[in-house]
């Protein structure tokens, strides 16, 4: 008797396969996760996860988090980040410490893989939402992610 | 034989006037030929185009919508770059058989066409022997997929149109048995006479559960027999490449999407024939103007196209054992007993009628 109850089982699994999609057929022109990119880019929001580029943010006093480890450069797989660093009168104790002169991200070199950001210390580094990076000539896909005369943000290193 | 719309009759008489018999009977069969082919070449194309935007649809996408409004010339453009295409081939393939293959698929394709009656007096061809017709001609196809996919001299080809000739040759049956217990009520095989007997009451009524069970394995064969998902195994894209038209290109490998196509219509348009009343429409609503006829048969059709196209985009793809499992050991015995009730019911007088 198994035979019919197979053919039953059989229908009733293929009914409910067609219901679900057919309630997403039903829903799909209110729900399409289509972007329709140049029409609407404007107001196009990437996704939170997403990975455009490696960005460095700063406050509104223009300071950011970077120490100057060095960390993220070692563990960039392609070499993309370099540091150029310095050492500098540390304004309150008046000591010599090490401080970033630039924070240099080759774009063109980088596979968004995130490992820089995995193992910076201070979260100094996070994902930009970016994606329209296409130019004529990649020197100018090389950038500079510290803005002029930044400073370090105080209270990082504690 | 020829019957016309009453607009072409005017042609039909001043051509019979203006030139012997022969002559005027020939060029009439020419001229239904290339309108039947203009048709639907264009309702082939629009075809694609819809099943484009239901599958779209069905995976949460808009489909396309550029070219044109909605996106209604995008398929023309697609055919107009194909046509513009390189035909290109192997070096090794059989290459008579290979150029003869995509014609024998679409050729059988347009000559099923022929007998299905679209309303009233819109019918090319109504011979007495129509339901087998439809499918002796719909099973000529098959040589086409089975050529194409021997002589383009390729393993992936050759696999896709062995599995092919496999899948069709099982499916035919359940086509045939199932089509065949509906013509227990309809006592005829001629279209024709087949609409007039649903006059009281779709078949799908008259023959209450036989009827249904038969209409459920019509289609699940039906989708079984235009290779597509979930029996699409001698294209299966993730497998083989493209199966049987792996190395077609161009407007050839174009025969082969549109005939794909214009058979899912016409196992579409026999379901409707057959079991919803072909151009009838319900309750008899519209009887008076039989041009509304086509919008009914059409209509009809679409729905069964849908349904068609629903499978497609939920059901995973069978392996052969599964697919020759589902066909002979369920399908077969079931269509075997089906007939066996339906014969009972229209001995004893179960049927519905209106
Ligand atoms: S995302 Fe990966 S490749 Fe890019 S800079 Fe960071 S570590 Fe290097
Ligand atoms: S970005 Fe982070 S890991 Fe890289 S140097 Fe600055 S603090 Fe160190």
């Amino acid at each position: 008797m198994s035979y019919f109850s197979d053919i039953y089982k059989g229908i009733k699994t293929l009914l409910t396969g067609m219901s679900v999609t057919g309630k997403y057929f039903l829903t799909s022109r209110k729900g399409a996760i289509t972007q329709q990119y140049p029409d609407n880019r404007a107001t196009l929001k990437m996704f939170d996860r997403f990975r455009g580029e490696v960005i460095m943010p700063h406050d509104e006093e223009n300071r950011h988090r970077c120490t100057g480890c060095q960390k993220c450069e070692i563990a960039c797989p392609n070499g993309t980040i370099e540091i150029i660093w310095d050492r500098g009168i540390d304004e309150e104790t008046g000591k010599k410490k090490k401080k970033i002169d630039k924070f240099v991200y080759h774009l063109s070199m980088c596979t968004m893989c995130g490992l820089c950001i995995d193992v910076c210390p201070t979260d100094a580094i996070e994902w930009g939402q970016n994606f329209e990076n296409s130019v004529y000539d990649r020197t100018a896909l090389t950038r500079v992610l510290n803005k002029p005369g930044s400073k370090l943000m105080p209270g990082v290193e504690d | 034989m020829i019957r016309a719309l009453s607009i072409t009759r005017s042609i039909h008489d001043w051509l019979y006037s203006s030139m012997s018999e022969n002559m005027a009977y020939f060029i009439e069969m020419v001229l239904i030929a290339i309108v039947y082919l203009a048709i639907f070449a264009v309702a082939g194309l629009f075809l694609v185009l819809i099943e484009r935007r239901v599958a779209a649809w069905f995976q949460l996408r808009i489909g396309p919508n550029r070219v044109g409004f909605q996106g209604l010339l995008q398929t023309m453009a697609d055919a107009l770059k194909l046509l513009s295409k390189e035909l290109t081939g192997t070096e090794k393939a059989d290459k008579f058989l290979y150029n003869l293959a995509p014609y024998f698929v679409i050729i059988t394709a347009l000559m099923a066409l022929a007998v299905i009656p679209f309303t009233q007096d819109f019918q090319a061809f109504d011979i007495n022997i129509g339901i087998l017709f439809l499918i002796a001609i719909s099973s000529i196809g098959v040589i086409g997929i089975l050529l194409g996919g021997w002589s383009s001299n390729n393993k992936f080809a050759l696999i896709g149109a062995m599995r092919s000739g496999v899948q069709t040759i099982s499916y035919e049956l359940s086509i045939g048995l199932s089509l065949l217990t509906m013509i227990l009520i309809t006592g005829s095989l001629q279209l024709s006479e087949i609409v007039e007997v649903q006059k009281s009451g779709w078949l799908i009524v008259q023959g209450h559960i036989p009827a249904i069970i038969a209409f459920m394995i019509y289609m699940i064969a039906g989708t079984a027999e235009t290779n597509r998902a979930p029996f699409d195994m001698a294209e299966a894209e993730s497998e083989l490449g493209a199966g049987f038209h792996t190395e077609y290109s161009g407007m050839k490998f174009a025969y082969f999407f549109l005939a794909e196509f214009i058979n899912m219509f016409i196992i579409a348009a026999i379901a409707t024939t057959v079991f919803f009343g072909a151009w009838l429409s319900p309750f008899g609503i519209t009887e008076s103007i039989p041009i509304l006829g086509v919008f009914w048969f059409l209509a009809k059709a679409m729905v069964l196209v849908f349904l068609m196209m629903w499978f497609r985009w939920t059901f995973p793809r069978l392996r052969v054992d599964q697919l020759l499992t589902l066909e002979w050991k369920y399908l077969l015995p079931l269509n075997l007993m089906n007939i066996v009730i339906m014969a009972l019911i229209v001995w004893l007088n179960l049927t519905i009628q209106f």
